[in-house]
């Protein structure tokens, strides 16, 4: 173990082993260093400490008192006990008192499997509660936005007032009252209505006193499957897990990634998932499914690809001017043949909620037959939206998730700040990936020689399309995004894509291999490894060395402990 | 006799003017030698100020007694800032009632001592933070501030020394807690009037996070006394840890209730029978809490021949805390009197510490099934539990001073406890569905 005579350490020992951390750092932090986990509900690491939950209270040798591991600094030297009788008998007493006016309804409750208060009385609570009493009823509040408050479950822990206090700066909520009659409230009728980034209120609460009326009782804790991912709204790539059921997106939560967004996400990017769920493979229904509402949410928002597309469910191949169904052996064979016989090169427009792998490959495309027409569109926001408390976290004008990444492969942006127009000369042949052209008329290239799309959705525009490919949407596959400040992110597959939709990389793959440029790649990896060799901005990354945190463009890359590996 | 009540046993020295509305003029203050002791303070050196203090031994009297010399000696002696000498006014403890006479009779004096004891902290400020409901006192203390600065005593160059003390007054706005002294800065800040975490301390940051000493009323307004006589001349009364005069207020179920100023160490039982005219309608005494409500209660044994000192008090399981003394008469019932005081506490918990927040209402509730007949001996065990883990468990000790009460009830009248929670018999569980052999019926 390093000794902490260093003028900027200290050591100390907690539960009989010995730690090493910076000078000033709390007993909570170093309890985490060491792996002990430390109950707490006031305290989170990126607000202050108001040491008020009295839940992390821990032993210190030589203090009268026990004390609270969240503001306490470690003392050179000094005895720090988590497990004595006093500090488990003070944690069973207060978990008692959270208990004796609790309502206890978590059958409806949504934080019923996440909830820091079901989770802490199961581990050390008491086993009957004492308390004979009636409860205390407090009520429910609307705070406008996406949030509802109920008092009888909050735990006065006021994590949602700091985070709008220091880091949201926008001071909405409040503690009213005092005592057992306290509650959190909001100023004025509007309440968190048009806070940018208020939703993460949502996130912190450690029990189901805040709720999101998005999710509310759409599913339950333990049946969401968590995917990490990106967020694909805006070019800041916030880190999220997309959580799913039911093969659809129900939420997305942000994860946290100090790079990147903190512990923290806005609320325009939060709610804008309903897109992913368009198409998504039809599953019997489970009791109180959600499917209806993604449903009803078809074509409703037109980010992401166009509106009112049905989903593609299989490779089409235009045979004597008839659009047909084929096998995607017939599909690619033919698609081979027919760029092979290419003479003029051709025009591609990319999509930047496609990772770089698919596109990447479409360049390669491009680069192998000839060319020079490489464009893309994508949505501009007026302006930005910054985070006070974490500056970083900005919704970027940018409204797309990979515009850095389609830039660094060679794509331009054109069109308007709507995300349309810009194509005006499909050229002799063209080839579209995601982009399903919704503000183009029908008849979009008919003058070409040769049009193929690869969509999620149809297109309308492309009434004469050679080829039309499904593929998967970056939710139903693995790949990665480039950030605003060229910021390598990786996303897992969350959604199961219809079962004949392929991912871009892996049809454009077969396709350059089909051309002689190259072995096909195998997986994601594969095709990641392949824009790596082709892309020098790329040069020296790898699915490994990204990991769950990122990696910079052209950053030497290092392998930390602990990271994926 | 003047005011309400006074005695001949009586050390009058901060309450002379007690009871003679001159005093509360400028003029009439004057007459008693009001403000020579302030010329004479800004005419010495802060730290000369601070030693006579300390030599006088003189305890704060807002109830943990800490000597006030040694309080103000934690201020850096170099000043970097600005410094603040807050005043304690947020008298709210039930059974509580002497700084709202000192203000009330003699509010130039308590400017007078406030004044002084800034000039010892290098405090160019003093805020006067007064209880919300005090309004008669708030307008008698405004008048005198207005007073103070025409005259040329407070502002700028305080009378003609060259030293520059402001002297501000502050409404609370009724909450106890806020007579917590960290919980007192946040209200003065416009925050909310929470108790803060430890450290820092005051006197390195305290309010608007600049060193700041923090004194009762009493305590500043013994002050000037011993400015104007010296250390050694203010321990002619009191004991050789307690010295000076207290005031000693007492209510409940005595002759003459009321505000007696006595050396420290004088006798609780004689304070009781002969000051206060003894028990009102010739009842018999059963118990006294010496120091405010949140001390422990002491039974009518352990009143008997007990100096009221702090040292001597602290022996006998209570603490003397404001001198604030309730006496209590043989037809009280304990479980209410036990159950109104958690009841306040429970009322003026600020709700930022859990165990607070919840225990003490969660107490009012068990106390008023008890007091209403409805207690079960498993009542008296989770009193004693619920008790314990308010107890030592949050930021400041507005808990603990609600566990006082009950703890010493279920201690020291069993009687009490027997007669409102039967112990039933103990019968094993499954006894009644013959599953395991019983003793009970």
């Amino acid at each position: 173990m390093a000794n902490g005579n260093g003028s900027d350490t200290v050591s100390c020992t907690i539960d009989g082993r010995e730690v090493t951390v910076p000078k000033g750092a709390r007993i909570i932090e170093a309890c985490e260093q060491l792996g002990i986990g430390i109950v707490h509900y006031c305290y989170h690491p990126a607000l202050s400490a108001p040491a008020m939950c009295r839940m992390c209270l821990v032993e210190v040798e030589g203090a009268p008192k026990l004390q609270p591991a969240c503001v306490t600094p470690v003392q050179d030297g000094s005895v720090i006990r988590t497990d004595t009788e006093d500090a488990e008998e003070a944690r069973k007493g207060v978990l008692e008192f959270y208990l004796v006016n609790h309502p206890l309804d978590c059958p409806i409750c949504d934080a019923s499997g996440e909830c820091k208060l079901q989770d802490y009385v199961f581990q050390e609570g008491r086993a009957h509660g004492r308390s004979v009493e009636a409860k205390a009823v407090l009520g429910q509040d609307d705070f406008g936005g996406d949030v509802i408050y109920d008092g009888d479950r909050c735990i006065m822990c006021t994590r949602c007032t700091r985070f709008m206090r220091e880091v949201a700066d926008d001071e909405r909520l409040c503690v009213v009252q005092r005592g057992s009659r306290s509650v959190i409230d909001t100023f004025f009728e509007e309440g968190l209505d048009g806070s940018p980034f208020a939703s993460n209120v949502i996130d912190i609460c450690p029990v189901g006193a805040l709720l999101s009326k998005d999710f509310l009782h759409k599913a339950r804790a333990w049946d969401l499957d968590r995917t990490p991912s990106v967020c694909p709204n805006c070019s800041q790539g916030c880190n999220i897990t997309l959580d799913t059921r039911d093969n659809l997106v129900q939420r997305l939560k942000p994860r946290h990634n100090p790079d990147v967004n903190s512990y923290w996400m806005c609320d325009y990017g939060r709610y804008r998932y309903e897109w992913m769920n368009r198409g998504a493979v039809a599953v019997p229904k489970a009791k109180g499914s959600s499917a209806e509402v993604a449903e009803g949410n078809r074509g409703a928002v037109t980010l992401g690809g166009g509106s009112a597309g049905t989903r593609l469910e299989a490779p089409m191949v235009r045979r004597d001017g008839v659009l047909e169904s084929a096998t995607w052996k017939e599909a690619v064979t033919a698609l081979v043949e027919r760029l092979g016989a290419l003479d003029g090169g051709i025009s591609v427009v990319g999509s930047p909620y496609h990772g770089n792998e698919g596109n990447g490959l479409l360049k390669r495309l491009q680069a192998v037959l000839g060319g020079d027409k490489a464009l893309y569109r994508s949505p501009r926001a007026e302006d930005e939206v910054t985070l006070p408390g974490f500056e970083k976290l900005t919704r970027r004008r940018d409204l797309s998730a990979n515009g850095r990444g389609l830039e660094t492969l060679g794509f331009a942006r054109v069109g308007a700040d709507d995300g349309s127009g810009g194509l005006t000369d499909p050229g002799t042949a063209l080839v579209v990936l995601g982009d399903p052209l919704v503000d183009q008329d029908p008849g979009f290239g008919d003058g070409a020689e040769l049009v193929v799309y690869l969509g999620t959705v149809e297109s309308p525009a492309l009434t004469s399309a050679d080829f039309v490919l499904p593929i998967t949407s970056y939710a139903e596959q693995e790949g990665t995004f480039t950030n605003f400040e060229g910021r390598v992110q990786r996303f897992w597959p969350a959604l199961n894509a219809p079962p004949m939709a392929r991912p871009a990389w892996q049809v454009l793959g077969v396709v350059l291999a089909g051309l002689d440029d190259g072995a096909a790649p195998a997986s994601a990896g594969d095709a990641f490894l392949r824009i790596a060799e082709l892309y020098e901005p790329f040069s020296g990354l790898s699915y490994p060395h990204i990991g769950t945190r990122g990696a910079l463009l052209n950053e030497p890359v290092r392998v930390t402990a602990g990271e994926e590996a | 006799m003047a005011y309400p009540y006074t005695h001949e046993r009586e050390v009058r020295v901060m309450s002379r003017g007690f009871g003679d509305p001159a005093t509360r003029t400028l003029a009439g203050w004057k007459e008693l030698g009001g403000y020579e002791a302030l010329e004479q303070a800004l005419g010495m050196s802060p730290d000369d100020v601070t030693e006579e203090v300390k030599a006088s031994g003189l305890r704060g009297r807002g109830g943990a007694g800490f000597p006030t010399g040694v309080k103000w000696g934690f201020m850096p002696k170099e000043k970097k800032g600005p410094h603040y000498m807050l005043i304690n006014a947020d008298e709210s403890e039930p059974g509580a009632f002497k700084d709202r006479e000192l203000m009330r009779w003699t509010p130039h004096q308590v400017i007078e001592g406030a004044m002084i004891a800034a000039h010892a902290i290098r405090a160019q400020d003093v805020y006067i933070y007064i209880r919300g409901e005090f309004f008669e006192v708030a307008q008698i203390m405004g008048r005198a501030v207005e007073e103070a600065y025409a005259a040329g005593i407070a502002g700028k160059n305080a009378m003609g020394s060259g030293v520059d003390i402001d002297v501000t007054m502050h409404l609370g706005a009724g909450a106890y807690i806020c007579g917590e002294e960290t919980a007192l800065m946040n209200s003065l800040e416009g925050r909310r009037g929470q108790p803060r975490i430890k450290p820092p301390f005051p006197a390195a940051s305290g309010v608007f996070a600049q060193p700041t000493t923090i004194n009762n009323v009493e305590t500043v307004t013994s002050v000037p006394h011993i400015i104007k006589n010296g250390g050694a001349w203010y321990r002619q009364w009191g004991t050789e840890k307690s010295p000076g005069t207290k005031m000693f207020n007492v209510s409940g179920h005595v002759a003459r209730r009321g505000n007696y100023e006595l050396p420290l160490g004088f006798p609780m039982d004689e304070l009781i029978y002969d000051v206060c005219g003894g028990i009102r309608d010739g009842r018999e005494l059963k118990a006294v809490i010496p120091g405010g409500s949140s001390v422990p209660i002491l039974t009518a044994e352990e009143v008997e021949g007990l100096a009221s000192d702090y040292e001597s008090v602290a022996e006998a399981g209570s603490l003397l805390g404001t001198a604030s003394i309730i006496v209590m008469d043989d037809r009280t019932n304990m479980v209410t009197q036990v159950r109104r005081m958690v009841e306040f506490y429970a009322h003026e918990s600020c709700g930022q510490c859990t165990p607070c927040r919840e225990g003490t209402s969660w107490l009012v509730k068990i106390l008023r099934r008890i007091e209403a007949g409805e207690g079960t001996a498993d009542d008296i065990d989770t009193l004693r539990g619920v008790s314990r883990n308010v107890t030592g468990t949050t930021i400041c000790v507005l808990s603990d001073s609600a566990a006082v009460p009950v703890m010493s009830w279920l201690e020291k009248f069993p009687e009490d406890v027997e007669r409102l929670v039967p112990r039933r018999p103990q019968v094993p569980a499954g006894a009644t569905a013959g599953l395991v052999e019983g003793q009970g019926e």
